[in-house]
């Protein structure tokens, strides 16, 4: 039954997207005041359907938390000895489940801005749920005729065939649900973008609707990735934690699109110029995502993430990215010119160093996207090439350092227009602090010129990060703009982590005896023994390391290497001592023939600021929606209590006298 | 006790499971060379060469017996007084542009190169005209 | 008003993705790494025998007279197992086949040839993947067609299946 359920919500789901398009076309289509009698079913059909789709979601995860072997993705994906939160996770550990996931999120977002967004023209927002509609009603399309997760077995299978070891960890909990709420939440961004320039409605009251769904994305987006980061460098087994895979590629690509995306939606909303380029950015954002799941999912390029892949579901997908992004490129050609280009503004003001930083991290996307799909090109010619690090970083970091440099000082200006001249003490401070840390590392040894670089950007960075708040009282200082403190100081820290983890990392790799001892930087391991364990549903062996710094108190690590039996695979875990200015990264190899066991032991200066960095600009857009909303909702009060103290004045025939 | 045994005899069940060689790898696969400089020189370049039979990972970066071989290849080449170069072009060699992460410009690479540089080109023109007729602009807003 | 042409500019980019995405799914992926040694000289290498019964391998055994075939495989390989009889049908008609084997243990190496036959006149033993990263091999089982001058002329990837053998037979005619 519960499968039946969730096939049949979806179903219900889909015939609603279709209402919801329909009416949103209609009421598009009526005159300006006029109501069209259909245009009223766009808002209920929305909310039915974001309760709809996460009916059919939570039906899918009862199945995996019953493991249902009736259920074909259950049986091909699950396994009844897995601990529990692994069938609960496992649902969309899998093609056609994270692709419900997908459009449950899609549903949600879509019934979010049905049921709460109120300060839109009628029009704009009927256009916008139309495009949510159409948007959802492809990908209904998709999980129904050809990735269905509820299909069920003619026979029940006895035993399910266990879910990628890999994915056994808590990891999958966070990651993938945070970063499709991410990618799928910029399809509001979309969708309002669409709705706007259909409409005609660019303008500063836009922008402030759209800036908390973006930015909601956006931290969602950035909390993902950074989970996933994580993820991979302690599952992986190696330490490293970013490989310009192509589907990391895929999940970096939305998010620099986000990251322009809510800078020049602030331009817009403080200064009414950037239209056509904020519209561009909305409908680039949602297109990346779409990018994303099209190259994870039909297996044109090779990938260490990528799912079981299948050519048909990827001309399905591209089908779709045609409709959706073709459809929103050509309407972006056709209508932009139409839109106005907004108010004008100099190179030294605020708005003038967010459209710089706006071109830059455009450029860096251009750049990613090029050397992400080159070699889908050269494959069409039968060259097969490899485009890795030692093209990402140099080419992202030509126009990251500008970048970066240009924020540092761009906070302290202010809008429209600015003397470069006031600012004089700010910049040669930064720039003291950028050469000096530059100047002391390079003294105390070699290290490669961009971790060298990054270095000094992040301690400027740093103290840049806090300049705006310099002469101001701190009590008085908005929410939203600590938001903006908080998340570029966590992009300075976040690349100390990495400049850090690039230049000073040090690796032993050794075979040792139990009993026998060696060195990594300022800690002594000794393999204390190697015994093996057994879990749920894997055996181990794991060895017993102890560690001490310096000769202090030994603390003790487990790595372990994992057997697990269905399906069969092994892991490495690796086992990790987290100290405040870096981590011990310790993993346990094979045995050779002599008996020495195979210890990879890494020390990694500061390389958890990485992610500390990344949780703290998702903060910081936490931080910056608590406060734009909260401004406008004084804004709003303020309007009704005006309004009805009008009224009331009005009822009582008296004319308006001063308050109080 | 029970338990140890079960344990143990789990273990030993999980061995012979994939169809994988038995053999101890090469020498170098997991070993450094003793002179930091020279496993310095080594670790940069393994970083830097796929691994043939993996699903996008560096030789550095995988458990796979064959990049095992490849790194000891990698080790043993700088030990033999190998330049990184010579050995990613003696690999190159045998198995194309493919086994390289960083591509170098040829007739089959030069966009990687040719669209960065036009890309500077378009951010400059952008910027220009974006941002540099701040005066004639500053006179039509007024 | 100026020429808006550049606002049909990311419709055009992504009409070429488009494209290019689309035909890239009808073509067959193939994971195979070809090698880049097709029509080089094949290196110099002297293997141990890979087990007692036969020979080992060097590179002066698979140059002058006829063409041969050098097959890479392992005992511990699956495919290898699909592959023996059509080895065994090509050193039927008169092929002579050199065998290296990968990483492999000599008692593994005699078990496995006892079970499912023995097509080779000689098995070098490759336990670090040497000679195999020499030539280009980026897995097992593969076979190439060494010519008389000892040139690589041809790379088979994969176990050779029924069908492929008289394409085999036509490369080592070729090579003559």
């Amino acid at each position: 039954m519960i499968a039946e359920i969730g096939l049949a919500a979806l179903w219900l789901a889909a015939a609603l997207a279709v209402l919801q398009m329909v009416s949103g076309a209609f009421a598009l289509r009526s005159a300006e005041g006029e109501a069209n009698p259909l245009a009223i079913y766009a808002r209920p059909a929305a909310v039915m359907q974001a309760l709809l789709a996460g009916l059919a979601f939570t039906m899918l995860v009862w199945a995996f938390a019953v493991t249902d072997l009736s259920v074909k993705l259950v049986a091909a994906n699950s396994h009844s000895m897995k601990p529990m939160i692994y069938k609960l996770t496992g649902t969309w550990g899998n093609h056609e489940g994270s692709m419900l996931l997908w459009v449950g999120v899609l549903a949600l977002s879509g019934g979010l801005i049905a049921l709460f967004e109120r300060r839109l023209p009628e029009r704009t927002m009927s256009a916008a749920l139309a495009v949510q509609g159409f948007v959802a009603l492809g990908f209904y399309a998709f999980l129904l005729l050809s990735s269905n997760p509820f299909e069920r077995l003619p026979v029940p299978a006895i035993e399910g065939s266990g879910l990628n070891p890999l994915l056994q960890d808590i990891g999958l909990a966070f990651h993938p649900p945070t970063l499709y709420a991410g990618y799928v939440g910029l399809s509001v961004a979309f969708s309002l973008a669409m709705g706007a320039l259909l409409t005609r409605e660019v303008n500063p009251t836009f922008a402030r609707v759209m800036r908390p769904w973006v930015l909601g994305a956006w931290v969602l987006l950035t909390f993902g990735i950074t989970a996933g980061s994580y993820w991979a460098y302690y599952e992986l087994g190696w330490g490293g934690w970013w490989f310009w895979d192509p589907v990391e590629n895929a999940s970096l690509m939305p998010w620099l699109a986000a990251t322009a995306l809510l800078h020049s939606v602030a331009v817009l909303a403080a200064r009414d110029a950037l239209r056509t380029w904020t519209i561009m950015l909305g409908v680039l954002a949602f297109s990346m995502s779409m990018l994303g799941t099209f190259l994870v999912r039909s297996g044109v390029l090779t990938s260490v993430h990528a799912f079981a892949v299948d050519p048909e579901r990827g001309a399905f997908i591209l089908g779709l990215l045609a409709l959706n992004i073709g459809g929103a490129f050509t309407i972006f050609a056709l209508r932009a010119g139409a839109v106005a280009e907004g108010k004008r503004f100099s190179f030294s003001s605020r708005e003038g160093a967010l459209v710089f930083n706006n071109v830059m991290l455009s450029a860096i996307l251009a750049i990613v996207l090029l050397g992400t799909l080159y070699p889908l090109l050269t494959e069409a010619f039968d060259v097969r090439v490899s485009v890795g690090p030692p093209y990402f970083n140099p080419a992202s970091a030509m126009f990251a350092i500008p970048m970066f440099l240009v924020m540092a000082v761009g906070p302290l200006l202010r809008w429209k227009e600015d003397s470069p001249r006031r600012i004089r003490f700010e910049v040669l401070l930064l720039a003291a602090i950028l050469i000096g840390v530059i100047g002391l590392v390079s003294f105390f040894g070699q290290f490669a010129l961009l971790p060298l670089l990054g270095l000094g950007l992040a301690a400027a960075l740093g103290v840049a990060a806090f300049l705006p708040l310099r002469g101001r009282k701190l009590t008085r200082v908005p929410v939203a703009t600590w938001g903006m403190v908080m998340a570029h100081f966590g992009i300075a820290v976040s690349l100390f982590g990495m400049a850090s983890e690039g230049a000073f990392t040090q690796e032993r790799l050794a075979a040792v005896a139990p009993g026998g001892s060696d060195q990594v930087g300022e800690f002594t391991f000794t393999l204390q023994s190697v015994n093996p364990v057994a879990g749920p549903n894997w055996t181990a062996i794991e060895a017993r390391i102890a560690v001490s710094r310096d000769g202090g108190t030994p603390v003790i690590l487990t790595p372990q290497a994992r057997n697990f039996w269905s399906p069969a695979q092994s892991t490495s875990e690796s086992a990790l001592l987290t100290r405040w200015d870096g981590q011990l990264y310790a993993v346990i190899g094979n045995q050779a023939a002599d008996g020495r066991w195979q210890i990879r032991m890494w020390w990694k200066p500061f390389v958890t600021f990485i992610w500390y960095g990344g949780l703290l600009i998702a903060l910081g857009g936490v931080l910056a929606i608590i406060g734009r909303v909260r401004v406008d909702m004084k804004r709003r009060k303020a309007v009704s209590l005006g309004d009805e103290r009008r009224a009331d004045l009005e009822a009582l025939g008296t004319a308006p006298v001063p308050a109080e | 006790m029970i338990r140890v045994l079960l344990t143990f005899l789990a273990a030993l069940i999980a061995l012979p499971l994939s169809a994988q060689d038995t053999m101890p790898p090469a020498p170098y696969a997991y070993n450094q060379l003793d002179d930091p400089a020279l496993e310095a020189q080594a670790t940069a370049l393994m970083h830097t060469l796929r691994c043939l039979k993996c699903q996008s990972q560096s030789i550095a970066d995988s458990d796979a017996p064959m990049a095992g071989d490849m790194r000891h290849q990698v080790r043993s080449r700088i030990l033999a007084g190998e330049s990184p170069e010579e050995i990613r072009a003696w690999l190159v060699a045998r198995y194309g542009d493919y086994v390289s992460y960083t591509p170098t410009v040829s007739s089959s690479t030069w966009p990687l190169f040719a669209i960065p540089a036009l890309l500077i080109l378009i951010v400059a023109a952008v910027l220009l005209r974006r941002l540099g007729r701040r005066r004639v602009d500053a006179g039509d807003a007024s | 008003m100026r020429s808006r042409l550049f606002l049909w500019l990311p419709l055009a980019l992504f009409a070429f993705f488009a494209g290019l995405a689309g035909y890239m799914l009808t073509q067959d992926k193939t994971e195979f790494v070809e090698s880049a040694m097709i029509g080089q000289s094949l290196p110099d290498f002297a293997l141990k025998p890979a087990f007692d019964g036969l020979p080992g391998a060097a590179r002066s055994d698979l140059v002058g007279g006829q063409p041969r075939l050098l097959n890479i495989w392992a005992s511990w390989c699956l495919p290898c197992i699909a592959e023996a009889p059509q080895l065994e049908a090509l050193q039927a008609q008169g092929v002579e086949i050199v065998g290296i084997a990968i990483r492999d243990r000599p008692e593994d190496v005699a078990n496995f040839l006892a079970r499912h036959g023995n097509p080779y006149t000689r098995i070098g033993a490759d336990d670090i993947s040497e000679v195999q990263l020499a030539i280009g091999s980026s897995g097992v089982p593969e076979t190439f067609v060494i010519d008389a001058a000892g040139v690589i002329r041809y790379q088979h990837i994969g176990d050779i299946r029924e069908s492929d053998i008289p394409i085999l037979l036509a490369e080592l005619e070729k090579a003559r």
